[in-house]
């Protein structure tokens, strides 16, 4: 029975709880009960909060059993990534700055998924701020691939991805920077959405680049991560970048993707994502992709995007600059760690102290490399040429936009990594976000779907659906259609 | 560590170089919530009450910008002739400092929402100068730090210091003028006038308290020399902590003859911000930074651009109120004022109050009488703005209004105000507790004078041998008697009657 709940996805759940099947209570102990059981090899979570998680699922327990119209993921748990604050429960961001700090309020996610009666089992490893592509920079230790433990999940939303891999649960939600939810999503075998920017609310998202940050779903199926989508987007006044529009209706998209049909559907093959730097399995995978979209319908032709070649470093400016700034406020005067303050030095010196001690060495990189691209005399050269190249993305988008539905291309360039093997070489680690950055830095929606797995190391592959903007949809109806022609690829073994 | 500084004569200074002014002025808005949060934008209160996640930056908060700011924003621009952006944008102004939650400021940089615009001003002797606006830009507040132990009072040599953040993200809109050249001689006068039309300005749009003792108007002064010889631009400090429109006058004068003679001695003036001693009436370096400020400003990613439509600033121009100098000419002629008495009313500062004494009920004589004389007097004799004085206008004409209805004579009139400028509340508060009513009782004022006439009997004779003018003695201890609270006029009927 437990062994049932904890490999059933997240609509099969909501399903039997809402039938009163089995309890939410059950359900949600099954995972308490998975994550005690694994979790120590995985280090997935940095927080679990049984008591709230058991006192959520006894509120839709009561609720279902009144017989009360509940929404259609309530009682389902999940893992939230540690960048989203809590009322009342830890919030860390994978940084030591932040130990021990209790938010005083809940994000607008947080928000939406307590009201739709999701059961929050508990707070995910990440890299420190979301800086990362591994977790490895997580100031509580790595999390590791459950399908190879010796391998990196993914960053910066490891926790969150290879919470899923793990059937620790069965959603997650993760946020996606330059690829922190399709990357651990692609080396873990699980499906990771970027939703439209705008399209999620950033309130109570701990910021790392402001203009680029974007929260979405992540879960072991494509219909799981619609329906999760649906319960957290929407407008939020309390977020000025939230876009106010209907929510892209791709809980139908993803259902009607399942028939299977893409007759007619234009999909472009971007032709910078391939090529030198691409492992050979990955780029087998993508092909046998390639033809199965074929089979289901899809024109598929190939469209160059060449400012795509710019991406990477235009958001190694970007996303510094603004972390520079966002991460200012981190001084020791309100909250989270103070160290130094012993009533001989000053503030700027407690300050200092704190921030040399709170903050780990990619991060401190980052915040230089921003403050440097700010700085007067130089602004023009660095951060001001980025946001050309922003400008260009947007337009070799809208370009191929012109001629196809959704463009498509390998999520990462290799699959997961050992740990370590990459630690001291973060050019290495920047290439991992090679072909998710365009997506961030043009505002529009991307995904990841598994598309099975490495014929040379045994390790997930991802594939990346990417649509314009407001057209979430249209990238979840390929990858539910996709998804059921691939069939089953297995799952890790713990 | 100051050295005493030799000041240069300043006929002298004016002889040599021609003084070039630049005035920031900071105004609070007093909106009823914040600039970027639905706190409450109230002055003073508990420490730390009118605070949420996004005033005090913690981590994941967002701001949402205020819209009657930003329409306050817009008339103020309006308002000084200036252009309004068609698209602007926040920026983020980065320096660490404790009582700045975020470790940025979030203003208006290289976008400003109004810019090129021009105030007249007019100088104490009428002479109207224009005085040309560089930009209206729209920023947030920083909570107030406040320094425990230690002498002074600021930071150095205290022992701990406390934050509070009701202040932080309360609006501000920073108003800055070109560089005003051309001044001469009257460079401080011009300063001073052009804040206070400024102010008198802000307050007929009703978007601000515009106090600048408490810190809802502030100013900085930029002075720099430029010598007669060369022509040469000079180089500028900004004084800062100017906290009256005195103060405004003083510090540029100050600032003059301190360069002159710091350029005099063969020295240069440093391009620094000052700090102005109200008590001294000097000005002296802020604290030295090690390093030249770099706010590294950039667009501020977490708001989206303002576009005022075109339809939008037109709504908004057509509900600026009447504005200062429309007001003075339409009472100018209402009143039948001579341009010397407008302008002394003017630069008595007493114009607005005289205003609204009579809009309270008072009729123009009586109004301009007690606040160009009496109320005068004790703003005089207190050293402060005659505004500043702690009565308001309606109470003044309360007062006006007791002493035409005969409740006070004008002796006692004036004693009511003196009550209310202590703080004893109304005018008819201090009545109360003063008991300072006319004595309009007959029989009480009968029994009065019939003690001072059996006091005085030969007085009390010559009355009825029909010496009138000796009456006069009898009122005199009649009013002595009831402590003046007695109608005189009232009393020698009483006395004659008695006498006939
Ligand atoms: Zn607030």
């Amino acid at each position: 029975m437990t062994n049932d709940l904890i490999h059933a996805t997240a609509a099969e759940l909501a399903a039997k709880i809402h039938s009163g099947e089995v309890s939410s209570v059950e359900v949600t102990q099954a995972h308490l009960d998975r994550i005690a059981e694994t979790d120590g090899k995985v280090h997935a979570f940095l927080h679990v909060d049984t008591e709230g998680a058991l006192a959520q699922a006894r509120r839709v327990d009561e609720a279902v059993k009144a017989g009360e119209q509940v929404s259609p993921l309530a009682g389902v748990p999940l893992a939230l990534k540690d960048v989203m604050t809590t009322e009342g429960v830890p919030t860390t961001v994978g940084s030591k700055i932040l130990e021990g700090w209790i938010p005083p309020y809940d994000a607008t996610v947080t928000r939406k998924l307590k009201e739709a009666g999701v059961v929050i089992l508990g707070k995910t490893n990440m890299d420190e701020f979301a800086m990362g592509s591994s977790t490895e920079n997580s100031a509580y230790g790595p999390t590791h691939n459950p399908w190879d433990l010796e391998r990196i999940p993914g960053g910066s939303g490891g926790g969150s991805s290879a919470a899923l891999a793990a059937l620790q649960a069965p959603l997650a939600i993760g946020t996606d920077t330059g690829g922190s939810i399709r990357q651990p999503g692609a080396v873990t075998g699980t499906v990771g959405v970027k939703p439209t920017y705008g399209g999620v609310s950033r309130y109570g998202l701990v910021a790392f680049s402001s203009s680029l940050d974007q929260a979405g779903p992540c879960a072991r199926t494509v219909l799981d991560a619609a329906l999760l989508h649906e319960v957290i987007a929407g407008y939020d006044h309390m977020d000025s970048t939230s876009i106010n529009a209907p929510v892209p209706p791709v809980v139908a998209a993803a259902r009607e993707g399942l028939s299977g049909d893409l007759s007619g559907l234009r999909i472009g093959v971007v032709t910078q994502f391939s090529g030198e730097g691409y492992q050979q399995g990955v780029a087998r995978s993508f092909e046998a992709a390639v033809s199965q979209l074929k089979e289901l319908g899809a024109e598929i032709a190939d469209v160059s995007c060449p400012s795509f070649d710019y991406a990477l470093p235009a958001y190694y400016l970007i996303a510094p600059s603004e972390c520079s700034s966002n991460l200012a406020r981190f001084d020791a005067m309100r909250y989270g760690l103070r160290v130094g303050d012993d009533g001989t030095r000053s503030t700027e010196e407690v300050m200092s102290l704190t921030r040399e001690a709170g903050f780990g060495p990619e991060v401190k990189r980052r915040i230089m490399i921003g403050t440097y691209a700010l700085s007067s005399g130089y602004y023009d050269a660095y951060y001001g040429s980025a946001q050309k190249v922003r400008t260009l993305i947007t337009q070799d988008f809208a370009k191929a936009f012109e001629n196809f539905d959704v463009l498509i291309s390998p999520t990462t360039p290799t699959t997961a990594f050992k740990i370590g093997e990459r630690a001291n070489d973060p050019m290495a680690m920047y290439k991992a976000d090679l072909c998710t950055i365009p997506a961030n830095l043009a505002g529009t929606p991307a995904m990841s779907v598994p598309s099975g797995l490495s014929d040379e190391d045994g390790m997930p592959v991802g594939l990346q659906i990417m649509a314009p903007a407001l057209q979430d949809h249209r990238m979840y109806r390929v990858a539910a259609a996709y998804e059921a022609a691939r069939g089953a690829f297995g799952g890790p073994s713990l | 560590m100051t050295s005493l500084v030799e000041l240069m004569d300043y006929d002298e200074v004016i002889e040599k170089y021609d003084p070039v002014l630049g005035l920031e002025v900071h105004v609070e808005l007093h909106t009823n919530t914040k600039m970027f949060c639905g706190c409450a934008n109230a002055f003073g209160g508990e420490p730390n009450t009118n605070t949420c996640p996004t005033c005090l930056g913690l981590p994941g908060s967002l701001p949402v910008v205020n819209g009657k700011a930003v329409e306050s924003a817009m008339r103020i621009g309006l308002a000084l002739n200036c252009e309004i952006a068609e698209w602007c944008r926040f920026a983020r102004k980065n320096y660490f400092y404790p009582d700045m939650p975020k470790n940025f400021q979030t203003s208006q940089y290289d976008e400003p929402i109004a810019f090129n615009g021009w105030l007249d001003v007019t100088l104490d002797d009428g002479e109207v100068i224009r005085v040309e606006i560089e930009r209206a830009h729209m920023e947030e507040d920083t909570g107030k730090s406040l320094h425990v132990g230690g002498a002074t009072g600021r930071i150095h040599g205290a022992e701990h210091s406390l934050l509070d953040y009701n202040r932080a993200g309360v609006p501000l809109i920073e108003i800055v003028t070109k560089m005003i050249p051309g001044t001469k001689e009257r460079a401080p006068e011009v300063a001073r006038a052009y804040v206070t039309a400024l102010r008198d300005l802000l307050k007929a749009l009703d978007v601000s308290d515009v106090r600048m003792d408490q810190g809802s108007l502030r100013c900085d002064a930029n002075v720099s020399l430029s010598p007669k010889t060369t022509g040469a631009l000079g180089t500028r400090t900004e004084t800062k902590n100017v906290n009256s429109l005195r103060s405004v006058e003083r510090a540029v004068r100050f600032e003059m003859t301190r360069q002159a003679a710091v350029l005099e001695s063969g020295g240069e003036v440093i391009q620094e911000t000052r700090h102005f001693d109200e008590s001294s009436g000097t000005t002296s370096p802020g604290r030295k930074k090690e390093t030249a400020e770099d706010y590294r400003y950039f667009p501020e990613p977490d708001l989206v651009p303002i576009a005022p439509s075109r339809e939008w600033v037109e709504e908004l121009r057509l509900t600026l109120p009447e504005l200062p100098w429309e007001r003075r000419a339409r009472i100018q002629k209402d009143w039948n004022l001579t341009d010397e008495v407008l302008r002394d009313l003017v630069n008595a500062n007493a114009l607005d109050v005289i205003i609204a004494t009579v809009e309270a009920g008072a009729k123009p004589d009586e109004a301009r009488s007690w606040w160009v004389s009496y109320l005068a007097q004790q703003a005089n004799s207190k050293g402060i703005e005659l505004t500043d004085l702690a009565i308001t206008a309606a109470q003044v004409a309360r007062v006006i209004e007791l002493v035409n209805a005969g409740t006070l004579t004008n002796k006692l009139a004036r004693e009511v105000v003196n009550g209310v400028l202590e703080g004893e509340g109304s005018p008819d508060d201090v009545i109360e507790k003063r008991g300072l009513k006319v004595v309009s009782d007959d029989s009480a004022l009968e029994k009065a004078v019939d003690e001072a006439l059996a006091a005085q009997p030969d007085v009390a004779q010559k009355i009825r041998d029909g010496k009138v003018q000796a009456a006069g003695a009898i009122v005199g201890a009649v009013m002595k008697a009831t402590k003046g609270q007695a109608d005189a006029a009232r009393v020698r009927e009483i006395v004659l009657a008695r006498c006939s």
